[in-house]
C-alpha cells in the first residue's frame, strides 16, 4: 500500500508541476489541480497509513491503534478552499482569455508584439 | 463559542470576547454586505466605515491590555492542544493595529471614486480585513492557513477590482503563485504534523525544548517548506516577482491594503522563528537563510526602485524594500535591531500605502489600468465618471501643495531621512547593531540600510519632481476632501510616530524581549488551558 500511495503522490506532483510551467492558462489550472490532489494525498500519509483502524470515538478500550482524525480534517478544509479557488482561478482564466484574446499565461502569443508599450507614462 | 471559562477572574466574561471580535466582526458584516443591493452605495459604505472604526478601536485597546503578556481565547472552550485558540500579545496587537489603521485610510480613500469600480468591492473589504486580522491573532498553524486563504481568496478580488485587461493578466500571474504557495504551506504543516503530531505553535515550542528526536531532521524540512510559502507572500527574493506587477495594476485603496498582506508573511515568519527557534534543540534553525534572503530582498528592491518609472511601481518596489529590511534584521538575531525593524515596519506600510494612494491621484488621466473593458457591463462603473450622482466630498483647492507635501512625507518616511519615523527606526536598527561586538552580517545589514535610502530616495524625488513640477497639458489633480482625509490619516500616523517615538519604541522593545521569552507565551496558551479543562 505505501509503494502504491507514494507512487500515487509522485505522478500527480510530477505531472502537476510539468503542466504548471505549460504556457497555456488551461494547462496551469490542470497543473494545479493535479499537484493539490498530491498535496492531499500526501496529507493524508502523513497520518500514517493504517487498515481497517476504528476512529478515535470508537467504544473500544482496548483499541491500540486508531486512525487519527486531525490529518482527515485537515484534508477535508484544504479540499474545499483549493476547490473553491480553482473555480475562481478559472473564471479569472476565462476573463483573460476573453479581455486578451489568447490563452497564453502572458496574455499575448508569443510571437506577437507587447500590446502596451514598455512605458506607459512617458 | 461559548465564552472562555473563568481562567482571568479579574476580567469579566464580556471583555474576554474582545479577543475574537476582530475577527468575528468583520465576517459578520461582510456576510450582511453581500446580501445588500449594489445600488445601496451609502449604506453599505457607513456599514463597512463604522466596522473599520471599531476594528481600530478594538486593536488599541488589545493593545492597552497586552502589558501583561498574552491573553488568550479558546474557541469552544476546549483546552489548548486539542483546542483552538486566538493568542493576542504585543506583537498581535500591533500588527492588528497597524491593519486597522490602513484599512481605515484605505476605506476612506474608496469612497470619493474606487468603490464604485465593481460590485462587492466592500464585503471583499472586510473578509481581507478578517482573514489578515485571524493570520495575527491564531495560535495554531492550520487556522494560519485557512485566515491566509480567506485573506488571499479576498485579495484575489481586490486585485481584480475595476477589471480591466492590465489587471487581468496580473490578476492570473498573482493567483497563480499564491496557490502554488497554498500547496507549499500545506506541505509543510502537514509534515510538521507528521514529525510532531501537533499544530498548536505554543505546543510545537514545548516540545521542541526538549532533546531532539530522530524526526527532527523531518520536521525541519517541514519548517523549510512552510517558511518558503510564508517568503512567497512577503515577496522575498527570488520568490516576489509578482509583488510590484501586481500592486500596480491593483487599484489603488486595493494595493493600499495589499501592503499588509506580506506584511502577515513577516509577521508570522517573525513569530514562529522567535518562538520555534529561538532556543531548543532547533535553534537557530534557518537564521542564515532569512538574512541572506533579507539582504537580497533589500537590493533587489532598491535595484527595482531605481528602474522604477512610475510611482505605484516604486511604491511595490517600497513594500519589499521594507520586507526585506525586517527579514535581513531578523537573521542578525539582534533583539535591539528588531525593535527598531518592528518600528520601521509600522511606518513604511503606512507611507508605501500613502504612496500607492497619492500616486494614483496623480497618474490619474494618464492611468492605463483605469477601469475599462468590463466583464460583466452593467456591474461597473468607470470611477472617474463624474456625472453620477453619487459623489461623496467636494474637491479641495491647492491640491497640487497638498500633494507634495504627502510625497515629500512619504520619501522622507520610505527612504528614512530625518526628522520622520523612518529615519528614528533606521537609527534604531543601527544601534541595536551596534549594541555588542559588531559581527559580520551586522556590517552587511548596516550597508545594505544605508544604501537602500539612497536608492530609495534618489526616485522618488525624481518621481515627485516629474509628477508634480513639470509642466504638462493635463489638467491638474482633483483630490476629494474624503481622499485627502485618508492621506492626511496616514501621513499623521507618520507624523505622530516620529512625536511620539519614544513610547513607541519602547512598546517595540517589550514586544521583542516578550518575543525572545517564548516559555512565557507557551506557558500563557497552555497553562491557561490546563487551568480550566472541561470534564
Amino acid at each position: 500500500m505505501e509503494i502504491v500511495l507514494s507512487l500515487g503522490i509522485g505522478v500527480f506532483a510530477a505531472s502537476g508541476i510539468w503542466l504548471m510551467l505549460r504556457p497555456r492558462t488551461f494547462q496551469v489550472v490542470l497543473g494545479i489541480s493535479l499537484l493539490s490532489y498530491a498535496v492531499n494525498l500526501f496529507i493524508f500519509a502523513m497520518g500514517r497509513l493504517t487498515v481497517g483502524a476504528p476512529p478515535v470515538l470508537g467504544a473500544a478500550a482496548e483499541v491500540v491503534s486508531v486512525d487519527d482524525p486531525v490529518p482527515q480534517a485537515l484534508v477535508l478544509t484544504a479540499l474545499v478552499i483549493g476547490f473553491a479557488l480553482t473555480a475562481l482561478f478559472l473564471v479569472v482564466l476565462l476573463a483573460a482569455r476573453g479581455v486578451t484574446g489568447s490563452d497564453h499565461v502572458d496574455g499575448r502569443e508569443p510571437h506577437q508584439a507587447e500590446p502596451h508599450p514598455g512605458n506607459p507614462h512617458p | 463559542m461559548s465564552p472562555t471559562a473563568l481562567s482571568a477572574p479579574a476580567v469579566s466574561a464580556w471583555d474576554d470576547h474582545l479577543v475574537v471580535l476582530p475577527v468575528v466582526l468583520p465576517i459578520a458584516v461582510a456576510g450582511v454586505m453581500f446580501l445588500l443591493d449594489e445600488r445601496r452605495r451609502r449604506l453599505k459604505a457607513a456599514l463597512s466605515l463604522a466596522t473599520v472604526l471599531a476594528l481600530l478601536a478594538i486593536a488599541l485597546v488589545l493593545v492597552g491590555r497586552v502589558d501583561a503578556g498574552a491573553q488568550v481565547y479558546r474557541l469552544g472552550n476546549w483546552a489548548a492542544p486539542y483546542g483552538i485558540v486566538l493568542v493576542v500579545d504585543r506583537l498581535s496587537a500591533l500588527m492588528l493595529v497597524l491593519a486597522g489603521v490602513l484599512g481605515l485610510c484605505a476605506l476612506v480613500f474608496s469612497f470619493a471614486r474606487w468603490g464604485q469600480a465593481g460590485p462587492r468591492f466592500h464585503g471583499l473589504f472586510l473578509l481581507l480585513l478578517m482573514g489578515v486580522n485571524g493570520a495575527f491573532l491564531t495560535g495554531d498553524l492550520f487556522n494560519l492557513f485557512v485566515f491566509f486563504e480567506v485573506m488571499l481568496a479576498a485579495s484575489y478580488g481586490l486585485v481584480l477590482h475595476g477589471s480591466g485587461e492590465v489587471r487581468i493578466r496580473a490578476g492570473l500571474g498573482y493567483i497563480a503563485v499564491n496557490l502554488v504557495a497554498s500547496l507549499f504551506f500545506l506541505v509543510g504543516v502537514s509534515l510538521i504534523y507528521g514529525t510532531m503530531g501537533t499544530l498548536n505553535m505554543a505546543d510545537l515550542a514545548r516540545r521542541l525544548a526538549t532533546p531532539a528526536s530522530g524526526e527532527q531532521a523531518l520536521f525541519e524540512v517541514g519548517c523549510a517548506v512552510l517558511g518558503l510559502a510564508f517568503l512567497i507572500k512577503c515577496s522575498a527574493w527570488p520568490l516576489g516577482f509578482w509583488l510590484p506587477t501586481t500592486y500596480a495594476a491593483a487599484s489603488a485603496p486595493a494595493a493600499a491594503v495589499l501592503a499588509i498582506l506580506s506584511k502577515v508573511g513577516i509577521y508570522v515568519v517573525v513569530r514562529l522563528s522567535l518562538l520555534l527557534f529561538g532556543a531548543g534543540s532547533s535553534a537557530g534553525f534557518g537564521q542564515t537563510w532569512i538574512l541572506a534572503a533579507g539582504l537580497a530582498t533589500m537590493a533587489y528592491g532598491t535595484v527595482g526602485i531605481l528602474a522604477a518609472r512610475d510611482l505605484t511601481r516604486a511604491a511595490g518596489y517600497a513594500v519589499m524594500i521594507s520586507s526585506g529590511t525586517l527579514l535581513a534584521t531578523l537573521g542578525t538575531g539582534s533583539g535591539g535591531a528588531l525593535a527598531g525593524a518592528l518600528y520601521y515596519l509600522f511606518g513604511s506600510t503606512l507611507a508605501a500605502g500613502a504612496l500607492f494612494l497619492l500616486a494614483e491621484i496623480l497618474q490619474r488621466g494618464r492611468d492605463p489600468a483605469r477601469a475599462d473593458q468590463p466583464v460583466f457591463a452593467d456591474e461597473y462603473r468607470d470611477p472617474f465618471d463624474d456625472a453620477g450622482a453619487t459623489e461623496v466630498g467636494r474637491a479641495l483647492p491647492a491640491a497640487v501643495a497638498l500633494l507634495g507635501i504627502g510625497v515629500l512625507l512619504c520619501t522622507l518616511m520610505l527612504a528614512g531621512i530625518p526628522p520622520l519615523a523612518g529615519f528614528v527606526g533606521k537609527l534604531a536598527m543601527f544601534t541595536g547593531l551596534a549594541a555588542g561586538p559588531i559581527t559580520a552580517p551586522a556590517w552587511w545589514l548596516i550597508a545594505a540600510l544605508t544604501l537602500s535610502s539612497f536608492g530609495t530616495l534618489m526616485p522618488l524625488v525624481r518621481l515627485g519632481i516629474r509628477n508634480l513640477w513639470v509642466p504638462s497639458d493635463d489638467p491638474p489633480p482633483v483630490l476629494r476632501s474624503t481622499e485627502f482625509a485618508a492621506l492626511a490619516g496616514l501621513l499623521a500616523v507618520c507624523l505622530a510616530l516620529a512625536l511620539w517615538g519614544g513610547p513607541a519604541l519602547a512598546y517595540a522593545d517589550a514586544t521583542v524581549r516578550w518575543l525572545e521569552q517564548p516559555q512565557d507565551y507557551v506557558r500563557a496558551v497552555l497553562g491557561a488551558a490546563q487551568e480550566g479543562v472541561r470534564p
